[in-house]
C-alpha cells in the first residue's frame, strides 16, 4: 500500500496561491479557515523561498495523541483524518501540530472554537465514500475516485507533489541531482522522521497508528 | 513586607512550572537530525519559523513550531504524573491518617451551646468558590484521563457528549468562581495576615499528631487555614488568569504562551486539587464540629474553645458567643 505524502519543493513554488484557492473551492470551505496556505520566507530579500503548507499527515500525528477524545484515524494510506461527530473543540491539536494545519471555525459563546477542520488528503473522513454527509463535513473524497488532491493537481510548476512517498522522494532526488543542490524537503524530518512509521516525534508513540 | 508577601506564591507557581517552561524556550534538536542544509533553519531559530501569508491571517505565516513536541510530551506524559499523583496521593495519605488518629473529637464534648462563625455572605462566598472548583475539578480531569479510562469503559460517542459538556461547563463555572474568589478575599483577608502565633501552629502542626489534643492558640483562622487561604487566593487566580487566555485564542498570546498557560493551568491545577483534597477531609469526617462552621455557620462552644480560643474569647467580648437566643434557634435548625 502506498504511504501518502505531500512534498513542497521550495526551488519551484512561486507563491502564485493557486493550491490554497483549488483547496477551497473544491471543498466549499468556510471564510477564516485555511486548510492550505503558502508561506513566503525572506520576503523580498535575497534567498526568498515560499513553502506550501498544509497537515502533512505524519507519522506519529501529535493531533491524535493528544487528542483527549481520541477523534484521529490513519487510514490504510497513511492519511490522518478525524471525525468531526467526536471532535469537541478544544484546541489541544493545535497546540501540538508543528505546522499549525488544524483550524477552527470562528464560533458561538466565549470559548468560542468550533469543530476543528484541517487537510484531508482530499480523503473525506470516517462517513461512506461521497456521500453528501461527507462532503458536507469534510469535503470532496477524491482518493476514493482514484484521484490524487487537488491542490498538487492544480500546482503549474509542479511544486506541490501529493502521492505514494517513494515516487515522490524518487522525482526530488532526481531534481536536487539535476539542480547540483541538495535541498532538505520541507517538513519531512518533522513529520516522516527517518522511518516511515513511528517515531518522528521521540521515543513514545500512541499516535492513531499504534491506538 | 507586603509586597515581597505577596510576591512569593507567584514565585512558587513559576518554579512549579519551570521545568516545562525551560523545556519551552530551550529547544533541542530531536532524534531527526537536520540532514541537510536547509532544513538546519527549522531548528537553529531560536523561535519558531515565521514567514508572510498573502492570506488576511497573519498567525498562519508560522511556518513550523517545534515547540508543539515539548507541550506534547507534557500533556501525555508529565500532566498524567503529576495530577495523578496529586489527585491520588492525598486520598491514600488521608486514609492511612484516617486509620490511624481517626476523628478529632472535641474536647469535653459538645456543649451544645452555639457560636456564629461564618455569617451567610461569608458561607455565600465559600459555597459558590467551591461548587464552582469541584465541578471545573471533576471536568477538568475528565479531559485529561478520561481517553485513558473512560473511553474503554463508555464508547467514543459517549465520551465526546461528556467530554463537550465538560468542556463547556468548565469554561462557564469559571465565572461563579472569580466571583466567589473575590467575595472570599474581600471578606477574609483581614484575619489572614500572617503573625507570629502562627509560627507556634506551625512547629507543632497545629497539635494533629499530639495524643494529648492539645491545641495551639489561635484567632479567627489558624496558621493552616490561612495557608489554605493564600493558596486559594494565588492559585485560584493563577488558574483563572491562565484559563480566560486560553480561553481566547490569539487575544493576548500566541500559540507558544497558550503552551505555556496551559502548562501552568494543568499543575496549579492539580496542586490545588490536592490542597482542596486535604481541606475537605478536616472540614468533614477529619474533625468532629468543623462542617457546622460552613455547613449552619453556628459552631458549638467547645469546638470554638478547643480550635480557635482567641477567637472564641474575642466573641465573648463582643457578644457574639453564647448570648444570642437566635443562634441557639439556629443551631437547632
Amino acid at each position: 500500500m502506498a504511504r501518502m505524502k505531500f512534498l513542497c519543493d521550495a526551488e519551484r513554488c512561486i507563491e502564485c496561491n493557486a493550491c490554497v484557492t483549488a483547496c477551497k473551492n473544491e471543498h466549499d470551505i468556510p471564510w477564516g479557515i485555511n486548510r492550505r496556505r503558502v508561506i513566503t520566507l525572506k520576503d523580498g530579500v535575497p534567498g526568498e523561498r515560499s513553502i506550501s503548507m498544509a497537515c502533512m499527515h505524519c507519522n506519529d500525528p501529535p493531533c491524535a495523541a493528544v487528542c483527549p477524545v481520541d477523534c484521529f484515524y490513519q487510514t490504510a494510506d497513511g492519511v490522518v483524518l478525524h471525525s468531526k461527530d467526536l471532535c469537541i473543540g478544544c484546541g489541544y491539536c493545535f497546540y501540538a501540530c508543528p505546522f499549525g494545519a488544524p483550524q477552527y471555525p470562528q464560533a458561538t459563546n466565549f470559548g468560542g472554537r468550533g469543530k476543528m477542520d484541517k487537510c484531508t488528503f482530499c480523503t473525506g473522513g470516517p462517513e461512506a465514500d461521497n456521500t453528501m454527509e461527507e462532503y458536507q463535513k469534510y469535503g470532496t473524497n477524491r482518493l476514493a475516485e482514484g484521484k490524487l488532491p487537488l491542490c498538487a493537481e492544480m500546482c503549474s510548476t509542479r511544486a506541490l507533489m501529493a502521492g505514494d512517498g517513494e515516487v515522490l522522494a524518487d522525482i526530488y532526488k532526481e531534481r536536487t541531482v539535476r539542480r547540483g543542490y541538495g535541498s532538505g524537503a520541507w517538513g519531512w524530518s518533522t513529520a516522516y522522521g527517518s522511518d516511515d512509521r513511528g517515531g518522528a516525534f521521540g521515543p513514545r508513540g500512541g499516535g492513531a497508528g499504534a491506538s | 513586607m507586603t509586597k515581597l508577601l505577596r510576591l512569593l506564591p507567584v514565585l512558587f507557581v513559576l518554579l512549579l512550572a519551570a521545568p516545562a517552561v525551560q523545556a519551552q524556550f530551550d529547544q533541542t534538536p530531536g532524534p531527526n537530525a537536520p540532514t541537510s542544509k536547509d532544513e538546519v533553519q527549522l531548528y537553529q531559530t531560536p523561535d519558531k519559523l515565521t514567514g508572510r501569508v498573502s492570506i488576511p491571517d497573519g498567525k498562519l505565516g508560522v511556518l513550523v513550531q517545534p515547540e508543539g513536541r515539548e507541550w506534547r510530551e507534557f500533556r501525555m506524559v508529565w500532566l498524567k504524573i503529576i495530577a495523578g499523583v496529586l489527585f491520588l496521593g492525598p486520598i491514600a495519605a488521608l486514609a492511612v491518617f484516617y486509620l490511624i488518629r481517626g476523628t478529632i473529637r472535641i474536647h469535653g464534648g459538645r456543649s451544645g451551646r452555639p457560636v456564629l462563625r461564618f455569617g451567610g455572605m461569608d458561607r455565600f462566598a465559600h459555597w459558590t468558590t467551591a461548587v464552582s472548583f469541584l465541578i471545573m475539578a471533576v471536568t477538568g480531569l475528565v479531559v485529561t484521563f478520561g481517553r485513558t479510562l473512560l473511553i474503554p469503559l463508555i464508547g467514543h460517542p459517549n465520551f465526546t457528549t461528556l467530554a463537550e459538556a465538560s468542556k463547556y461547563m468548565h469554561n462557564f463555572f469559571s465565572v461563579p468562581f472569580v466571583i466567589g474568589l473575590l467575595m472570599i478575599f474581600v471578606l477574609w483577608v483581614r484575619d489572614n495576615i500572617p503573625e507570629r502565633a502562627d509560627l507556634v501552629w506551625l512547629k507543632t502542626m497545629g497539635g494533629i499528631f499530639g495524643k494529648s489534643g492539645e491545641h495551639p492558640e489561635a484567632g479567627r483562622f489558624n496558621a493552616g487555614q490561612k495557608g489554605v487561604f493564600w493558596a486559594v487566593v494565588f492559585g485560584g487566580g493563577a488558574l483563572a488568569v491562565s484559563g480566560f487566555l486560553l480561553m481566547m485564542p490569539f487575544a493576548v498570546t500566541g500559540i507558544g504562551g497558550m503552551q505555556i498557560l496551559h502548562v501552568v493551568h494543568g499543575v496549579v491545577a492539580a496542586l490545588m486539587i490536592a490542597l482542596i483534597i486535604g481541606h475537605i477531609y478536616i472540614g468533614t469526617i477529619g474533625m468532629e464540629g468543623a462542617f457546622d462552621a460552613m455547613g449552619s455557620g453556628v459552631v458549638d462552644e467547645n469546638w470554638a474553645k478547643d480550635h480557635h480560643r482567641r477567637w472564641y474569647e474575642e466573641q465573648l467580648r463582643t457578644g457574639g458567643a453564647n448570648q444570642d437566643e437566635r443562634l441557639r434557634h439556629h443551631a437547632a435548625e
